[in-house]
C-alpha cells in the first residue's frame, strides 16, 4: 500500500507493505537513521520520535497508521545549523556516551520541555522512564534536561527584555 | 518549540590536557548522525536471519529447508552440514574450546543457532525462519551447575573426543591450602556463607551484529561489526575462514555500548562471512533482543561456597570453592593462564594471613559465555564473595562493618604488597579513601537516623562495599589471547599544520575515547585536543592491540599514546637544538614549547618544529624528516583502582520492595584525564550495579527455557530506580604507569551489588534475622528472606 | 527487530464501519487502536491476524464526560488522557493512581482504555479499577448497543465478553456521593506489570461504608472480584481492623500462579496487604482526610 506520512515536516510517500513498522519506515527515509531500536517488546525506548507532538515508541507503531499525522525525528531538532537547547543541554551536562538512547531521550525531553517548561528532577525520572539508558545511569540525562529548561526560560526572559 | 542562538556556555573550559572537556563525539550523536552497524546500507546487501532452537537439549533428527527456499525472496539457507564443507562447522573460542557455529548432531541450549536464512530484505528472512521444519528429539537438560557433576546427569559435550563428564575445566588453585587451615584452625571466629552471582546479562542497547562484505574478485573481505577487540576478530578470521589476514579489514564504526557483550566471536558472525564468501554480495546479520539475551555471552554465574576467619579482631583467613557454570561451550574470555581470569583477587583489600581459592567449571544446558558485564575478568565475582564474607563476619562478631575494614586493610606502608594469592597491589591508602565515602555520605547521622527508624519499624539498610581491582591486561609475560599478546599500539603523526593524528588500538563504545586520547596528546604535546584527530576502530587504519574491555584503554593505550606522544616530544626537541643552535639537553619543556633554559624567550613552538620537520632545512644528524613515531606498549604490570561504596535503602516492610536512596561512590582510579567522563562511567556502572544487585537476572525452568529473554522479563533499571548518585575521589597515581592513570570503568561494577546487597540485609538483620540473601533481591525474594526462607535464584 | 507476519490493513471510518468490517473479515479481523498490546504480540507471532482494523480516526470514541450520574469513557481515550483528567481525578482519584503506574508514560500517550480492557491481560491494572467503582461496558455490534457490567466483562485469560463482529465503545461508571478510591500496586520495576495490585472504591455515608467495591490484578486467571471482601464491608465503620480483615479475604480469595514476578504465597500476601492500604487510602479520601 501507499503511505504517505508528514516527516520532519516533508511528505514521505512510499510504497510499503502494512506491516511495516514505523521504526523502519524513518529509518528507510535518506538521512533518517537516528531512530533506533534496541528490543522486541516496546520497553527500551530507542525508538521514540515525537506524533503530533508526543513521544511515541515507533517500533510499535505501523507505519500505515501515521499517514495523516506529523512525525519528527531526532533529525530536525537542529534547525538552520543551531542546535536546540536540549542537544546543547546534553553536550554541556556529558549526557550521553555511546549515544545508542539518545535520540529517543532527546526526543522524549523536547516534548517534556514543550509541555513542562520547569520539570523538577523527579518529573524528569518519570518522563524518561520509558527508556533505558546502559551507559550513564541518567544523572546527567537530568541534569541536561535542568540545563535545557534553565536556557529557554533565560532566553525567554531576554526576550521579554 | 524555541530555538535559540548557539551561544558559548559561560563556564566553557578548553582544556590543553586533563580536564573536564565536553566530548568530541557528541556532535554526530545529538543529531542522530552516528553510523551504528544497522545504520549501514551496502549496495546489494541482503539479510541474514538465524533460526534457534527452541530446546535446551535435543538431538536434531532433521532438518527440513525446503519450504523456506521455497519462499521468492530467499536467497539461501544454510545449515551445518554447507558449513561443513567450509570447514567453518564449528569454530575454536577464546577458551581454546570449540563451539558449533551451527548445530549438527545436536542442540546444547535454547536460542542455539541450527540455520542461517539469507533473504532480500530483513521482514522476509524473519517470515523464511517459520518456514524451516527442525525434528528435535528432547534429551533431559542440565540447568543447575551443582548437578552438572552428577554421575546421571546427562553428557552435553559428546562432541568433544574424550569428555566423559560435564566438567568444562578442572579445579583450578590459588593460595595456600595448609596455611589457610592453620588460618582457621588458630582464628576465634569463623562465618560460613553460600553465595551465588547469579547469571546477569550486559546487554547493551545495541544489539550485536555484522555485516560481511566478501569481494570474489580481489579476495578482499570487509566487515562492519561493533566489536570490542577488532584486531583479534581479524586474526581469528584469516584462522577459521582460512582468509590472509592482510585482506581482512573491519570497521567499528559507532557501538551502542558493549559491556563486554561484543567481544566474543558470535556464530551469527561466521554465519554472515560464509554467507557472503559464498554468494558474493554483502550479507547483514543483526540479532534481536531476544537473540542477544538468549544467546550471547552472558555474566558471572558463580555458585560459590566460603568461610572468612578472624583473630583479634580483625579478618585473617579466607577459602572459596567456586563451581562455574560455563553453559553449553567454554567461551569465557580469559586473557589469562588462569582459567577463573582474576578470581583469585578474592583476597580483598585485606592483610590477610592466608587464603586459598578453588575453581572449576561446568558445561551446562545454557547459553556460553561468562566473562562480560564489567566483570575485569571475574573481579567482579571475587569482590562480592569477599565483601560479602566481611560482612557476615561483622555480623557475626557484632563490630560495624566500616571499622572491621579498616582493622583489616592493608596498611599504605605495606605496598607494594604481595597478596596471599600471588598480586601485587601497587599502592593505595584505603582508609583515606574509607573516610571519605563516610564523610560524604554523613555515616555516623545515617546510623541515628537507621535506629530512630527502627524503631518506629521502618527499615532502612546501609551497606558497605570496598574493593580493589586489577586492570590494564596486561603484561606479556603473564597474560594472552589465543597466543596474542595483550599489548596496544599507538601512532602519532604530527603535520606540517601542527595539527595531529593520533591512531589506537583500543575500541571505545561510548568511554569517550575520542577526546580522552586526544587529551594525552595535548597533555604531552601541547597541541589543543580539537586539533588532535583519535583514529580507531578501523584495523586498516590503527595499530594492532587487544581493545577495549577489562578497563584496559586508559591502563595500556593510553600509556601508548602517552609513550609515542613523549617520543615524538623528544624528536621535537632534538628538531628544536637544531632550530635555536642550542644542544638538546640545554632546552627546557612548558607544554607546547622547548626553549632555552637560560633564555626562556628563545624558543620552538610544536607548530613551528612540525614546520620545520617538513621543510628541507637541515635536520639533527640521523634523522628522517617528519614528526611522527609509533609505539607498542607492553605494560608492566596491571594497575590497581580501588574504592569505597556506601549504598542506603528503604525496604517497604510489607511487601518487601527496595529502595536504593543514596548511593556515595569514592574511587581512586589515579590520575583523571578527563574528570567529567569518569564520572560518566561511573554513573553507569552504579545504574547496573543496582540493577543486578535489584532486578536483572537470567533464569531457566527445569527443562532448560530461558525466562528472561526480552526486556519485559530482563528488567534494566529505569531512571526512577536510581538515586542521584554521590561522588568522591581520592588520587593515588599507579606507580608504573606513564600517566600515573588507572582505569575507572569496571570499578562501578565491582564495588556496588556488593554495598547494596550488605545494606539489604543491614537494613533486615536485626528485625529479622537475616544474614543472607542472593541477587537479584526482588521483593519477592525479601519478602521470602523476611520470613526466614531465603533462597538462590533457580 | 522481530517483526509480525503480513495482514491486511483498512482504516475505521465510523464505528458502523468498523463493526461492518469486524463481521465480513470474521475471526481472523482484529481490531487496532494503541496497539501496545497487539503489536508486540503480533512482533512475537503469539498472534497472528490477518486483517488489522485501525480504528485510531474514530475520535468520536475518545471522551471523559459527566453525564447525569454516571461518568462516561470512551473505549479510544488514551491512557495518558485518563492520567491527566481532573474530572477522573475528582470523582475516581484510583484512575490516577493506576495510571501512574501503568506501563511509562510514553507508551501511555497511544494505549487506550479499551484496549487495555479487551485485551483482558490478568495483570491489567484498569480492570480492577473499573471492577472497583462498579463499571459497565458498552458494546457494540451490528444489532445494536448491549451493556455489560465489568464483573461479566472479564470471563477468563484473554478473554471478554465482546464477541465476534462486536466492540467496545465505552465504559460507563456510576456517580454516587461520598466517595473516595485507590489502586495500589507492586511492581519489580517502574513500568512492569503488577506482581499484584488492588483497587478499592468506598462510598461512605453517616460514618458507615454505604457501597464498596474490591477488585485485585495479576492473582488470578482474569480480575478477582472480591464480592466477599465487600460484603463483610458493606454497612460497617471504617477501620484499620475491618479493612486488615478484608485483607484476609483477599488473600484467601485470589488465585495467583508463580512466575517470574513472584511465587503463589508472596502474591497471596501482597494482595492482602494492598487491599488493606486501598481500602485505607479511598476511605481517607472520601473523608477529605487525605494528607
Amino acid at each position: 500500500m501507499d503511505v504517505s506520512i508528514t516527516v520532519n515536516g516533508e511528505k514521505v510517500s512510499r510504497e510499503i507493505e502494512p506491516r511495516q513498522l514505523l521504526v523502519h519506515y524513518i529509518r528507510e527515509t535518506p538521512g533518517l537513521t537516528g531512530t533506533h531500536w534496541g528490543c522486541d517488546t516496546s520497553n527500551c525506548g530507542a525508538c521514540v520520535v515525537l506524533m503530533d507532538g508526543a513521544p511515541v515508541k515507533s517500533c510499535t507503531i505501523l507505519a500505515a497508521m501515521c499517514e495523516g499525522h506529523e512525525i519528527r525525528t531526532v533529525e530536525a531538532l537542529e534547525v538552520d545549523g543551531r542546535l536546540d537547547p536540549v542537544q546543547m543541554g546534553f553536550h554541556e551536562r556529558h549526557a550521553l556516551q555511546c549515544g545508542f538512547c539518545t535520540p529517543g531521550m532527546l526526543m522524549t525531553a523536547r516534548a517534556l520541555l514543550d509541555e513542562n517548561p520547569d520539570p523538577t528532577e523527579q518529573e524528569i525520572r518519570t518522563a524518561i522512564s520509558g527508556a533505558i539508558c546502559r551507559c550513564t545511569g541518567y544523572k546527567n540525562i537530568v541534569s541536561a534536561v535542568r540545563w535545557a529548561a534553565e536556557y529557554e526560560a533565560a532566553a525567554k526572559q531576554e526576550v521579554r527584555a | 518549540m524555541t530555538v535559540v542562538e548557539n551561544l558559548p556556555s559561560a563556564t566553557t573550559e578548553r582544556p590543553i590536557g586533563f580536564g573536564r572537556l565536553k566530548r568530541k563525539e557528541d556532535a554526530r550523536f545529538i543529531r542522530g548522525k552516528g553510523t551504528y552497524l544497522d545504520d549501514i546500507r551496502l549496495p546489494g546487501m541482503v539479510h541474514g536471519a538465524i533460526l534457534r532452537s527452541p530446546y535446551a537439549h535435543a538431538r536434531i533428527v532433521s532438518i527440513d529447508t525446503s519450504r523456506a527456499l521455497a519462499h521468492p525472496n530467499v536467497a539461501a539457507v544454510v545449515t551445518a552440514k554447507d558449513l561443513e564443507t567450509l570447514g567453518l562447522a564449528w569454530m575454536p573460542t577464546i577458551s581454546y574450546d570449540t563451539q558449533a557455529v551451527l548445530a549438527g548432531d545436536k542442540v546444547r541450549f535454547q536460542g542455539q543457532e541450527v540455520a542461517f536464512v539469507i533473504a532480500t530484505d530483513e521482514y522476509s528472512a524473519n517470515d523464511a525462519l517459520q518456514l524451516i521444519d527442525v525434528e528435535y528429539e528432547p534429551l533431559p537438560a542440565i540447568v543447575n551447575a551443582r548437578k552438572a557433576l552428577d554421575p546421571d546427569a546427562p553428557l552435553i559435550r559428546d562432541d568433544k573426543a574424550g569428555q566423559r563428564d560435564n566438567l568444562a575445566s578442572p579445579t583450578w588453585e590459588a593460595g595456600d591450602q595448609a596455611a589457610t587451615d592453620r588460618a582457621f584452625a588458630e582464628a576465634d571466629t569463623v562465618v560460613t556463607r553460600d553465595i551465588i552471582y547469579p547469571r546477569c546479562h550486559p546487554a547493551p542497547l545495541e544489539t550485536c551484529g555484522m555485516i560481511a562484505d566478501f569481494n570474489p574478485e580481489t579476495g578482499q573481505l570487509d566487515i562492519y561489526n561493533g566489536n570490542q577487540a577488532p584486531h583479534a576478530h581479524r586474526t581469528v578470521y584469516a584462522h577459521v575462514a582460512g582468509l590472509a589476514e592482510h585482506m581482512i579489514r573491519i570497521r567499528c564504526s559507532d557501538i551502542g555500548g558493549g559491556f563486554g557483550n561484543k567481544v566474543p566471536v558470535y556464530p551469527g558472525y561466521v554465519c554472515a562471512i560464509a554467507g557472503s564468501i559464498v554468494a558474493g554480495v554483502p550479507v547483514k546479520w543483526v540479532e534481536n533482543r531476544s537473540e542477544n539475551l538468549m544467546s550471547t555471552g552472558f555474566a558471572r554465574d558463580y555458585v560459590m561456597h566460603s568461610e572468612m576467619c578472624a583473630k583479634n579482631g580483625k579478618i585473617t583467613g579466607l577459602r572459596v570453592n567456586v563451581i562455574a557454570d560455563h553453559g553449553a561451550f567454554d567461551s569465557t574470555a580469559q586473557p589469562t593462564k588462569f582459567p577463573a581470569g582474576f578470581f583469585h583477587i578474592v583476597c580483598g583489600s585485606y592483610d590477610l594471613e592466608a587464603s586459598h581459592v578453588q575453581v572449576k567449571a561446568v558445561y551446562t544446558n545454557k547459553a556460553p559465555g561468562g566473562v562480560a558485564y564489567r566483570c575485569s575478568f571475574r573481579i567482579t565475582e571475587a569482590v562480592y564473595l569477599v565483601e560479602r564474607m566481611v560482612d557476615a563476619l561483622a555480623l557475626e562478631m557484632k563490630v560495624d562493618p566500616i571499622e572491621l575494614r579498616m582493622r583489616s586493610f592493608i596498611a599504605p606502608e605495606q605496598f607494594p604488597y604481595e597478596t596471599t594469592t600471588g598480586w601485587t597491589y601497587d599502592s593505595g591508602n584505603y582508609a583515606e579513601t574509607m573516610r571519605v565515602a563516610m564523610d560524604i555520605a554523613g555515616y555516623e547521622e545515617l546510623r541515628r537516623e537507621q535506629a530512630e527508624k527502627r524503631a518506629r519499624g521502618e527499615l532502612m539498610g546501609i551497606g558497605v562495599s570496598f574493593f580493589t581491582e586489577g586492570v590494564g591486561a596486561g603484561p606479556r609475560k603473564h597474560m594472552d589471547i589465543l597466543g596474542l599478546a595483550m599489548n596496544d599500539g599507538a601512532d602519532l603523526r604530527v603535520h606540517p599544520s601542527g595539527k595531529a593524528v593520533v591512531s589506537i588500538s583500543a575500541q571505545t563504545q561510548g568511554q569517550g575515547h575520542e577526546t580522552t586520547f586526544a587529551q594525552i596528546v595535548a597533555e604531552e604535546l601541547g597541541i589543543p585536543p580539537e586539533d588532535v584527530e583519535v583514529r580507531h576502530g578501523d584495523t586498516d587504519r590503527s595499530p594492532y592491540g587487544l581493545g577495549t574491555y577489562g578497563s584496559r584503554s586508559t591502563p595500556v593505550s593510553g600509556a601508548a599514546v602517552a609513550v609515542v606522544s613523549r617520543k615524538v616530544r623528544d624528536k621535537a626537541r632534538l628538531i628544536a637544538g637544531t632550530m635555536l643552535e642550542a644542544r638538546p639537553e640545554d632546552l627546557a619543556w612548558e607544554k607546547g614549547r622547548w626553549y632555552v633554559k637560560g633564555d626562556p624567550e628563545k624558543g620552538a613552538m610544536i607548530e613551528e618544529i612540525a614546520v620545520r620537520a617538513y621543510s628541507g632545512e637541515p635536520m639533527p644528524a640521523g634523522m628522517e624528516g617528519g614528526l611522527d613515531a609509533q609505539v607498542i606498549y607492553d605494560p608492566p604490570n596491571l594497575t590497581y583502582p580501588y574504592g569505597a561504596y556506601i549504598a542506603v535503602v528503604d525496604i517497604d516492610p510489607d511487601t518487601g520492595h527496595v529502595t536504593v536512596r543514596r548511593f556515595i561512590a569514592v574511587d581512586d582510579c589515579g590520575v583523571r584525564i578527563n574528570p567529567m567522563i569518569v564520572d560518566g562511567q561511573i554513573h553507569g556502572g552504579l545504574a547496573e550495579g543496582i540493577g543486578i544487585a535489584l532486578m536483572e537476572v537470567i533464569t531457566f525452568d527445569e527443562e532448560g527455557n530461558c525466562l528472561n529473554s526480552s526486556f519485559m522479563d530482563y528488567l534494566i533499571p529505569t531512571a526512577l530506580e536510581c538515586p542521584d548518585f554521590e561522588l568522591g575521589e581520592t588520587v593515588t597515581p599507579c606507580p608504573h604507569h606513564p600517566l600515573g592513570a588507572k582505569g575507572v570503568g569496571e570499578s562501578p561494577n565491582v564495588g556496588s551489588p556488593p554495598a547494596i546487597v550488605n545494606a539489604v540485609i543491614d537494613a533486615l538483620h536485626q528485625t529479622h534475622g537475616v544474614d543472607h540473601i542472593d541477587m537479584p533481591c526482588t521483593p519477592a525474594r525479601v519478602w521470602a528472606a523476611m520470613q526466614g526462607r531465603a533462597a538462590p535464584p533457580q | 527487530m522481530q517483526t509480525p507476519a503480513s495482514f491486511e490493513y483498512e482504516r475505521a471510518t465510523s464505528v458502523e464501519g468498523a463493526i461492518e468490517s469486524l463481521q465480513r473479515l470474521g475471526s481472523e479481523a482484529r481490531i487496532i487502536a494503541g496497539g501496545h498490546s497487539l503489536l508486540p504480540m503480533m512482533k512475537l507471532r503469539l498472534a497472528n491476524p490477518e486483517h488489522l482494523i485501525d480504528i485510531n480516526d474514530l475520535t468520536e470514541l475518545s471522551y471523559i464526560r459527566e453525564q447525569g450520574d454516571e461518568v462516561l469513557i470512551g473505549a479510544l481515550t488514551r491512557h495518558v488522557e485518563l492520567l491527566k483528567s481532573e474530572l477522573l481525578a475528582r470523582h475516581f482519584p484510583l484512575f490516577r493512581d493506576a495510571e501512574n503506574v501503568i506501563a511509562d508514560p510514553v507508551v501511555r500517550n497511544r494505549g487506550t482504555i479499551g484496549g487495555s480492557l479487551c485485551q483482558a491481560d490478568a495483570a491489567e491494572d484498569l480492570s480492577a479499577v473499573c471492577s472497583a467503582v462498579k463499571a459497565s461496558a458498552v458494546i457494540r455490534g451490528a444489532g445494536g448497543e448491549r451493556v455489560v457490567g465489568i464483573e461479566d466483562f472479564h470471563l477468563g485469560p484473554y478473554m471478554t465478553a465482546v464477541g465476534e463482529g462486536e466492540m467496545l465503545t465505552e465504559v460507563r461508571i456510576p456517580l454516587r456521593p461520598g466517595g473516595g478510591s485507590a489502586h495500589e500496586k507492586v511492581e519489580r520495576r517502574a513500568g512492569d506489570w503488577a506482581i499484584a495490585a488492588a483497587s478499592a472504591a468506598v462510598w461512605i455515608e453517616g460514618g458507615r461504608i454505604a457501597e464498596v467495591g474490591v477488585a485485585l490484578s495479576a492473582v488470578g486467571p482474569t480480575t478477582i472480584h472480591l464480592s466477599r471482601a465487600e460484603e463483610l464491608l458493606r454497612g460497617k465503620a471504617p477501620s484499620e481492623e475491618l479493612f486488615a480483615q478484608a485483607g484476609e479475604i483477599a488473600a484467601a480469595d485470589c488465585s495467583p500462579s508463580a512466575d517470574g514476578r513472584g511465587p503463589i504465597d508472596y502474591k497471596r500476601h501482597l494482595a492482602g496487604v494492598l487491599t488493606k492500604r486501598a481500602l485505607l487510602r479511598a476511605t481517607a479520601r472520601a473523608l477529605h482526610q487525605e494528607a
